[in-house]
Formats: C-alpha cells, sequence, structure tokens
C-alpha cells in the first residue's frame, strides 16, 4: 500500500472493497478505480493492442489509453472502460483486456519479436496476397490478436433515459474558468446550465494545491459550489459528458446516473442522455498533458505529471517511492512541489530546457532533489516496468538513474474537441506550442486551459468575463465583479518532440502501439497529410481518439517533412468526444418499444379470434386467423383464400391511406396528380388510379371516389400513405398553387372493411337492412354514404379479390363493433375472417400489382396499364414517361407464371432465363415478382416482370432460383388467372 | 437544428421532410422532354447559400421554402412555398 496517513479527497471511514483479475483489493469511498490500483501498488493493467505490451496507468482522466478494464460481469460487463474514469464501488470487479491466458504471461507478446512485420500500414501489406487469405486467415487472426474487451452477448438489463433542456448559457467544465463563468452568468439572471465529467466540481483544483482569495482553492471551490446549487436559474449536471455540438446550438451529453453503484436502483437509469440548447455555450474543458518522447516511454511506472500530482494529492496515494520528474515545463515542477508536499520522494527532476525556473530549482535542491538542466531522458529501464532511467546531459555524457517512476510533462493541449465538431479548425500557436482555436462556432467562447490560457489567474478571469458576455449576449446584464486573487501558476514551456538514441520502442499513441518509426517510415513512402498519416498508422485512431497522441505524431510528420506545425495542421475531432453506449441513444426505444404501433379498429377482435400479426410499416395486420387443427401457415391461408371464392370473407384495410381532397378544383387536381381522368368521374362512383413520379415511374395506386362534385376520396397503398399525402401537399402548394383544393388524411379517422365473395351482398344485407345494394341500384364501382346506427358509414363496391365485393367504412371508434356485426350476422352465410396473406393471394390470382410489383422501377406500361394513360391532360410524369428507354418493347412487363409440372413451387425473387443457355445475367430475362399458392388452380403461380411480356404467353421458360429450389420449368401466361372476363364483380 | 416554421414557429428539425432544391421549377406542359429532364436530374449544388424544400410533416403540413448555407447549415430564413412560388 501506498496511501498517505491524511489529506485527499478518499473518506478513510468507508472502505470499499473490489476485485482486480481474481485480486481481492481494498480503496476507499472517492477513488477512482485507478487510484484504488495506485494505492494497492498495482502496476500492470493492461496489454497494448498490436505488441502486447505491458502497459500501466498513464494519466487521472478520461483521455487514459491504456488502463482500459472490463467492468462488472454477465450482463452488465462493459469492456474498455477507462479504470481512470470509474468510480470505486464496494464489490467492484474489473478484468484486464488483451491478453491471454494472463496479464503476466502474455502469449501474444510474441508479437513484440515480429514488431518489424507490423510497422506502419501492415494490413495494408503483410497480408495482402493472396486474396483469399483475407477472410479466411488473416481477418480471423487480426481480430483475435487485436480485439479490446469483449461486450455481453446478454441483453442489457438497465434502463436508459432520454431528457431535454434548455438554457441560456452552458458551460462545460466545472474547473476554475467553468466554475467562474457559471457564477458570473448566473449572477446576471441568465439560466445556466454547469455540466461536469467528474462526480465533483473543481477539474484541476482537485489535484493542485493552489490558493484563491487566500485560502486553499478548495474552500473557493465549495463555496462556490454552494452559491451555484442554492440559485434557482442554475442547474448542475456532475458525472455528465458533452460528447458534441451540433447545429443550431444544440448539445448532446450522457449522465451517469448509476454507473458510480454496483448496480441500479430499481426503475432508476443507468445513464441519461441530454440534448442540450443553448443560446451560448463556454467551454471550459481544461487542457491535456503531452507525453515526451523516449526510448521505452510505455513502461508501467511511466506516467503523466499532471496524474502522478493527481494520484498523490486528491487521492493520496503515491504512485512510487522514488519519483523521477521530466518535464519541458513549469508546470512540471509544480507537480513536483506538491508531489513532495504529499510526502513523495522526488528523487530527480529532469528539465529538457537549457535552464529551469530558478526558485523552484533551489527550493527542491534544498530537499535533496537532483536537478537535471538541460538534459534528456533517452531510455526507460526496465522489464515488465520502471526501474531506472538513462538520462543524457547537454554534453552528450550519459548516466543512469534509478527510479520507479517517471513523471512526464511535455507541455499542454487545449482541450478544443468540442469546438471543432461544427468545423472550425485549431490553428498552431508559437507562444504557447499547442493547437488553439482561434474562430470558434458562433455563440462558443473558449476559456482557461482550453483557450491556452494556462495560469490560475487567467482562468479566473477569463470565466467570469465570459460568463457575463454570454449573459449579456443572451439578454442578461448585470454589474462587473471581479475575479478573486489567487497564487502565483507559471505556465512556461518548451516543445521537445524528438530524442535521438533511443535503443528502444519509442511510443507515440498508446493505445494503437503507434512508434516514432511508424511515423518516419509513413512520412518516407509519401503519406504528407496528417488525415493520411492517422489513417495509415492508426495514430489517434483508438478510443481515445489520440487526445495524448495526436500532436506528438503530428509534430514528428512535420520534422520529417522539413515544415512547421502551422504547416502540416491537426486533425478535426468529431463527435462523440468520448465513446458513448448504444443502450443510451436507444433510451427507452427498445424492444417492443422500439418504435411506434399502430392498430387498426378491428385488432382486439382479431386478436381474440387468435389473429397472427405482421408488421406492415407501423401498422399491426391480421395476417391469417388460424383454426386451432391447422398447423401450417399456408394451410390457413389457403382456406381463407377459397372461402372468398366460395362464400365470404371480411378483412381489415383500414390501413391504407386516405386522403379527402376538398375544393372546387379537386377534379383539375386529380387530373394532373393520376395518368387517367377523375374530372369527369361521376358523383357517387369511384375508379382506379395511377400516379406517377415525375421521372416516369409508377409511384402508387389506388381507388378514389367522388362523394360530390367538390369532395373526392383518395386510397392509398399502406406502405404509401404518408409519402402520397406529402406528395398531394406539394402538388398543391409548390406545383399548383393556383388551385383552389385541400387535402388531408382522414386514414385514421375510417375503419373500412373489405367484404368479398358470392355471399357478400347477402351479408350485407343483413347488417344494413336498409340499403339497397342490388346491383341495378349499386353496380361494379358505386359509392354511397349512409347513416349507420346514427354515425356517418360509406359503402364502395369496389373489389380486389374479383369476386363480389364491397368496402364498409364507418368512424375508426365503431370500427371494433362493426367487425362483430358482420362477423355475428355472417355465421350463417359460412363468413370467414382473413388476413393479409389470403388477401395477397386473392390479388395474385386476379393479376393486380402491388408493392412487388410497384417497385420504382416499373412504368404503367410494364404493368400493363399503358392505356389508362390519357392523351388529353398533362399530369405528374407523362413528359419523362415517353422516354425511349421507358417505353422499349423488350422491357420487362407483367406477366402469370405457371410450373409445368403442377406439384412444383414457385419462389418470388426467383430470375426467369431461356429454357436451353447458360444461366448469365446476359440471358436474364426477367424475374419472378409474387408468388401465391391458388386454391382456384391448386397450384403454385406467381407473377413476374419478364422482357417481351404478354408477348410470351404461351412460351415455356425456366424460373432460376440457385440459392433456394433451382430451376423450375415455368409457362408464361396471363396475369388474370381467376374470372379473366371480369363477369364476378360485376354479378 | 432548427427550421424557424413561419406557421408554427421555431421547431426542432426532426418534425421536418427534406425534399430538395427549391431553385427548380416545373417546365410548362408542352416544354419538352429536355426540359423536364433539367428540372428532374439536373442540380447546381452550390457551397454556401441555397434554397430547398422541407415539409412540415409532424407539424402544420406546409412545404417550406428554407435558405440553407450549405458550407455551415445556418438556415437564415424559411417562408412558405405556396406563398414564394412564382
Amino acid at each position: 500500500m501506498s496511501r498517505s496517513q491524511s489529506g485527499g479527497l478518499i473518506n478513510r471511514d468507508k472502505p470499499l472493497n473490489f476485485v482486480f483479475d481474481g485480486k481481492k483489493l481494498r480503496g476507499y469511498e472517492g477513488d477512482t478505480l485507478a487510484s484504488a490500483l495506485v494505492a494497492n501498488g498495482i502496476r500492470v493493467v493492461g496489454r497494448s493492442f498490436k505488441y502486447h505490451r505491458p502497459r500501466g496507468i498513464l494519466t487521472a482522466g478520461s483521455e487514459e489509453p491504456n488502463a482500459l478494464v472490463t467492468l462488472r460481469s454477465g450482463a452488465r460487463s462493459e469492456p474498455n472502460t477507462r479504470a481512470t474514469s470509474v468510480q470505486l464501488f464496494e464489490g467492484l470487479v474489473a478484468e484486464s483486456q488483451n491478453r491471454w491466458p494472463s496479464l503476466s504471461f502474455d502469449l501474444m507478446s510474441l508479437n513484440n519479436l515480429f514488431s518489424p512485420m507490423l510497422t506502419a500500414g501492415f494490413y495494408y501489406k503483410t497480408f495482402m496476397w493472396p486474396a483469399s487469405f483475407w477472410e479466411k486467415v488473416y481477418e480471423p487472426l487480426i481480430r483475435r490478436a487485436a480485439g479490446l474487451g469483449k461486450a455481453s452477448t446478454e441483453p442489457d438489463p438497465d434502463i436508459y433515459d432520454k431528457a431535454h433542456a434548455f438554457c441560456d448559457v452552458l458551460v462545460v467544465g466545472s474547473g476554475p474558468a467553468g466554475l467562474s463563468a457559471a457564477l458570473a452568468a448566473s449572477q446576471a439572471n441568465a439560466r445556466v446550465m454547469l455540466v461536469e465529467d467528474d462526480w465533483l466540481l473543481g477539474g484541476r483544483l482537485l489535484s493542485e494545491k493552489q490558493e484563491i482569495d487566500g485560502a486553499p482553492a478548495s474552500d473557493w471551490v465549495r463555496k462556490t459550489e454552494g452559491v451555484l446549487t442554492a440559485m434557482p436559474n442554475v442547474s448542475i449536471l456532475a458525472r455528465t459528458t458533452v460528447f458534441g455540438a451540433y447545429d443550431g446550438g444544440s448539445f448532446g451529453a450522457v449522465e451517469r446516473i448509476s454507473d458510480h453503484l454496483a448496480e441500479s436502483k430499481p426503475g432508476v437509469p443507468r445513464q441519461r442522455l441530454w440534448k442540450i440548447r443553448a443560446k451560448r455555450v463556454v467551454l471550459a474543458t481544461g487542457a491535456i498533458e503531452r507525453p515526451l518522447l523516449f526510448g521505452g516511454n510505455d513502461l508501467p511506472g511511466v506516467m503523466m505529471a499532471s496524474a502522478a500530482r493527481a494520484y498523490a494529492t486528491r487521492f493520496a496515494a503515491l504512485p512510487g517511492k522514488e519519483i523521477v520528474i521530466y518535464t519541458t515545463t513549469d508546470s512540471g515542477w509544480a507537480a513536483a512541489k506538491d508531489l513532495a508536499d504529499c510526502g513523495a520522494n522526488v528523487a530527480a527532476i529532469i528539465d529538457a530546457r537549457a535552464s529551469a525556473p530558478r526558485e523552484a530549482a533551489h527550493r527542491v535542491a534544498t530537499k535533496g532533489t537532483r536537478v537535471f538542466e538541460n538534459a534528456v531522458v533517452v531510455d526507460a529501464l526496465g522489464g515488465r516496468h520502471l526501474r531506472g532511467l538513462k538520462v543524457r546531459s547537454a554534453d552528450g555524457k550519459m548516466q543512469n538513474l534509478a527510479a520507479d517512476v517517471l513523471a512526464m510533462s511535455g507541455g499542454w493541449n487545449p482541450a478544443v474537441g468540442i469546438g471543432c465538431n461544427l468545423g472550425s479548425r485549431p490553428v498552431w500557436s508559437d507562444s504557447i506550442h499547442a493547437f488553439v482555436l482561434a474562430s470558434p462556432p458562433t455563440g462558443m467562447t473558449l476559456v482557461g486551459s482550453a483557450a491556452g490560457h494556462f495560469s490560475l489567474a487567467e482562468a479566473l478571469e477569463d470565466g467570469r468575463s465570459a460568463g457575463m458576455a454570454a449573459a449579456a449576449d443572451s439578454g442578461f446584464s448585470a454589474p462587473p465583479v471581479g475575479a478573486p486573487s489567487c497564487s502565483e501558476d507559471a505556465t512556461g514551456s518548451m516543445p521537445l518532440w524528438h530524442v535521438e538514441g533511443a535503443k528502444q520502442k519509442v511510443f507515440v499513441d498508446f493505445q494503437h502501439d503507434v512508434t516514432d518509426s511508424d511515423i518516419g517510415l509513413a512520412a518516407q513512402e509519401g503519406f504528407r497529410s496528417v488525415e493520411h498519416l492517422k489513417r495509415y498508422t492508426t495514430l489517434g485512431m483508438a478510443t481515445d481518439q489520440g487526445r495524448l497522441s495526436q500532436v506528438n505524431g503530428q509534430a514528428l510528420l512535420a520534422r520529417h517533412l522539413g515544415k512547421t506545425l502551422a504547416e502540416t495542421g491537426t486533425i478535426l475531432s468529431r463527435p462523440p468526444y468520448l465513446p458513448v453506449a448504444i443502450g443510451v441513444l436507444a433510451g427507452h426505444h427498445r424492444d417492443e418499444h422500439f418504435r411506434p404501433e399502430r392498430r387498426t379498429a378491428s385488432h382486439d377482435w382479431a386478436a381474440e379470434n387468435g389473429a397472427v400479426f405482421v408488421d406492415t410499416g407501423l401498422w399491426k395486420r391480421a395476417q391469417w386467423f388460424p383454426k386451432p387443427s391447422e398447423t401450417d401457415w399456408l394451410d390457413s391461408v389457403t382456406r381463407e383464400a377459397a372461402a372468398v371464392r366460395t362464400s365470404v370473407g371480411v378483412c381489415d384495410v383500414s390501413t391504407l391511406g386516405k386522403i379527402d381532397i376538398h375544393g372546387p378544383d379537386a377534379g383539375i387536381f386529380l387530373d394532373r396528380l393520376y395518368i387517367n381522368t377523375f374530372s369527369t368521374l361521376a358523383v357517387g362512383k369511384a375508379r382506379y388510379g395511377v400516379m406517377l413520379r415525375e421521372d416516369g415511374f409508377v409511384l402508387d395506386d389506388g381507388t378514389t371516389t367522388r362523394l360530390a362534385d367538390d369532395h373526392y376520396f383518395m386510397t392509398t397503398t399502406t406502405a404509401n400513405a404518408v409519402k402520397i399525402m406529402q406528395h398531394v401537399d406539394y402538388c398543391r402548394q409548390v406545383l399548383w398553387p393556383e388551385l383552389n383544393v385541400q387535402a388531408v388524411s382522414v386514414t385514421e379517422q375510417w375503419a373500412q372493411f373489405a367484404v368479398a365473395g358470392p355471399n357478400s351482398r347477402a351479408l350485407l344485407q343483413k347488417a344494413f337492412p336498409n340499403l339497397d345494394i342490388s346491383n341495378e341500384a349499386f353496380p361494379y364501382m358505386s359509392a354511397t354514404s349512409f347513416v349507420w346506427m346514427g354515425v356517418p358509414a360509406r359503402i364502395f363496391r369496389l373489389s380486389f379479390s374479383g369476386e363480389l365485393a364491397y368496402e364498409v367504412a364507418v368512424p375508426a371508434r365503431y370500427g371494433d363493433a362493426l367487425i362483430r356485426i358482420l362477423m355475428g350476422e355472417g355465421h350463417d352465410l359460412g363468413v370467414i375472417a382473413y388476413g393479409t396473406e389470403a388477401l395477397g393471394v386473392l390479388r395474385i390470382e386476379k393479376g393486380h400489382p402491388a408493392g412487388n410489383e410497384l417497385s420504382g422501377q416499373t412504368t404503367a406500361t410494364d404493368l400493363g396499364l399503358g392505356r389508362m394513360m390519357s392523351q388529353k391532360k398533362d399530369y405528374v410524369g407523362r413528359v419523362l414517361a415517353f422516354r425511349p428507354a421507358l417505353t422499349d418493347p423488350q422491357r420487362p412487363s407483367l406477366v402469370g407464371l405457371r410450373p409445368v409440372d403442377r406439384s412444383k413451387r414457385l419462389r418470388a425473387g426467383a430470375h426467369v432465363l431461356p429454357l436451353p443457355g447458360e444461366n448469365r445475367a446476359d440471358n436474364d430475362l426477367g424475374y419472378v415478382t409474387s408468388v401465391a399458392f391458388s386454391p382456384a388452380m391448386n397450384s403454385w403461380i406467381g407473377l413476374g416482370l419478364v422482357s417481351g411480356g404478354p408477348g410470351r404467353i404461351g412460351e415455356r421458360l425456366r424460373s432460376y432460383d440457385p440459392v433456394r429450389n433451382g430451376d423450375t420449368e415455368i409457362e408464361i401466361c396471363s396475369p388474370v388467372f381467376v374470372d379473366p372476363e371480369g363477369v364476378r364483380v360485376r354479378g | 437544428m432548427k427550421i424557424p416554421c413561419p406557421y408554427c414557429g421555431e421547431r426542432d428539425g426532426a418534425e421536418f421532410v427534406y425534399r430538395g432544391d427549391a431553385s427548380v421549377a416545373r417546365p410548362a406542359a408542352d416544354a419538352g422532354e429536355a426540359a423536364f429532364v433539367e428540372y428532374v436530374y439536373i442540380r447546381s449544388n452550390p457551397a454556401g447559400e441555397i434554397s430547398e424544400h422541407w415539409y412540415h410533416g409532424q407539424g402544420c403540413r406546409n412545404w417550406l421554402v428554407v435558405t440553407r448555407n450549405s458550407r455551415t447549415h445556418v438556415i437564415s430564413a424559411a417562408t412558405l412555398a405556396k406563398v414564394s412560388t412564382p
């Protein structure tokens, strides 16, 4: 144990037991998993991605590339969790990743010996030939070797929530800059949201021994948090990551509500997705410390100076017994001071700069710390973890130093990620040696370290002025208040991108094992853009998104190309800033709640009668109604279809799109929408119509009825109901706004049932005794309105089945009553309910095109409907429908198909080929679009789109279906199998 | 993304359906095939301010002409198509 007796933000009265790789360990409330591992002296926490090298904890924040663990087990197991961000809880179980069979003995570390093969772009080179090996050999091998943790295959037992929030000022980050921004904006009465990734507010002040207003900075944090919490116009979201900025001032954030608990409490979500709309945003996301490059810089024990400082100060966990600081910055010296103040043994400070800060150097020297100026670390020494360092002084003299921790500080990269999401590109700043966001998106201000203003005083002042300005910009002003005073905070730094003479690998990207020589190789092979460098070497493409590695890699590229970083530039960060679980994006929309469900008025009745339902869009439709004796769906469907042809059946057709069209110009409007004419339709009559897209292909079909001079009732296919409503509105608002016509969807308002079969008239006369629906009074394609039980009703003499048939419509809330009455009255007539499958059988027997034929690739002529195209008027699609390729007589067009051997089954999707001839694409004549077992024909029948179409009737061809039942000899016939003269519908 | 619907006010982008370029106009019935090919298929795709048709399907069901900058996604105006259409 390396826990200090006092200090830190841990609760020594609340010890917590946890297990890492099967080992029982103990930490305290207030620990992260990483800090508890540090306190327990655990140094190796994972293996690297490519070479399987042992890796230790590198950082104390969400930028961690090494310490990725699988947290929890079973259904809640979560791979690739950053140990540095996991708040410790009682009973936590974590496993290291990417090692087999164990962390200490990993067979895959042999990759290290093969490393000359695993250089930049290795998978583009090594695994290229033979091509057939890629899928079967290389890819599975690479996947096994290079995989991170495994996701659970069990259903996620947790619930996730979604919420929307609106504010005037969104402050991202609660360090000194964020807190003062939130304070200033809220004091001007703006609605403020303060979002913090950590569970505690304070940011860097949690880990640095600083003073504000002459007292420890933690006092100021606590006081400010108290003030903000008490204000009604401020909401604080801790444990929340803003992961992306989107158009129109919206931001995505994930709140981790229960991740710090062993299990979510019942009814409490694990995480919540926030969609935040803000008028102004203050980005106070801090900065990320840059690693230094030297041989073996990935050895466990090498860590960021800011991390060593955080473990010692915030968590009272000293990361080592003999700590050496390697720095090019003043903040490295501040880290050394805090470490020493926490009781750590800081054995040496190596500053690569020509001269170290005088005062600080003098102060540490008096405590026995050796100071090296103008010196560099060349190699880290040690096997499984750090034991010493090889240091080169300015005069070239090498010497070895003992060390178990090397805390490195190579400068700071402002965390500008969220600011780049909308396309603002970071630019190089020579004064702070880092990329800054000079032109953030409208409404966004970066403050403090995120703006490259690294001192505490700058952070406090930045936050104060940006908070006031953001409030003022959103319409709130208040008298200015001053920023508090604070301790001195030197921020000098020098960039150091390279060290000569390293004997070991120099790692740039720790998570993806990209070394300095990989970058050299990429440059040598001509990858000159930072974007190409990234993709070729995979630099920065791991789950840490290169937060530590990107700039170092780009600097090496610039060096190889003889350019400056200002010239090579950097990449743009895209959302999400940190990995986001799919579960929280889905929220409650999973399983049966994945999307809304639409039920027809007869749904309950159908369910009571054992219907099997099918999804058609959002609708649940009865697919068939099995009898207890029926075990095969085909038995049920065949029985239903046969019953319609011999007695009577009822089918709910309410899901068809229904559009009411009103106005004096309604007839002209419909003439322009349909290929055929509706203005001449008599009141009380229905007509089948076909619509085209403007490119000449069929858009949709359906019957439209004229209910009054200025009132038409249009129906569309179920699938296109929404699209046609849009199209109707587009045509009347955009194309012909001069027409006096209104349209509204009434799909939901009417329950409509098809009543089909020879007994349909008898059934309806029983149900509606006052209605005259005799053939004389109400011939085929008639329609009328009537009053039924005091409510408006409509009856149409339409037939999709080819039988004598009607459709009856009543207000949707009476649909349940109507189906029960129809089925009751029809009992003696042998009525059955039929579902969508039987509906499909009946329409295939009649050769009516439906969804499979209205594929968006067929013309009216292809479907045998070319004669409907009016020559006397303009309509959508008219001009382009007559293009040569669309009128080519060899186009595949609608025919019927039957197997020559009537016992054979047909399959939709099979291609149609000549009887003799090779199975080649250029012999293809078309394909089978719809098939059904026809009880009327007592065999399988089909519809197809075949080149030459009706001209081939009588020809024998092949239905070629190598995936299912091979070749079937077929005969081309008329698509109308039943009652081709149309006697029954008019009977 | 938010669209300032002239009828409903500023509403979330998810309520709208995108169609495309609003700068093209359907040719006269006798304009011929070439004019219709131009109307249906040819788009200039400029970088900068463009006018687009959006449908407020989850709102007032009006077709809008929305002025959007294709570089920045900034929406500077939205008018009712039936009023804007010449």
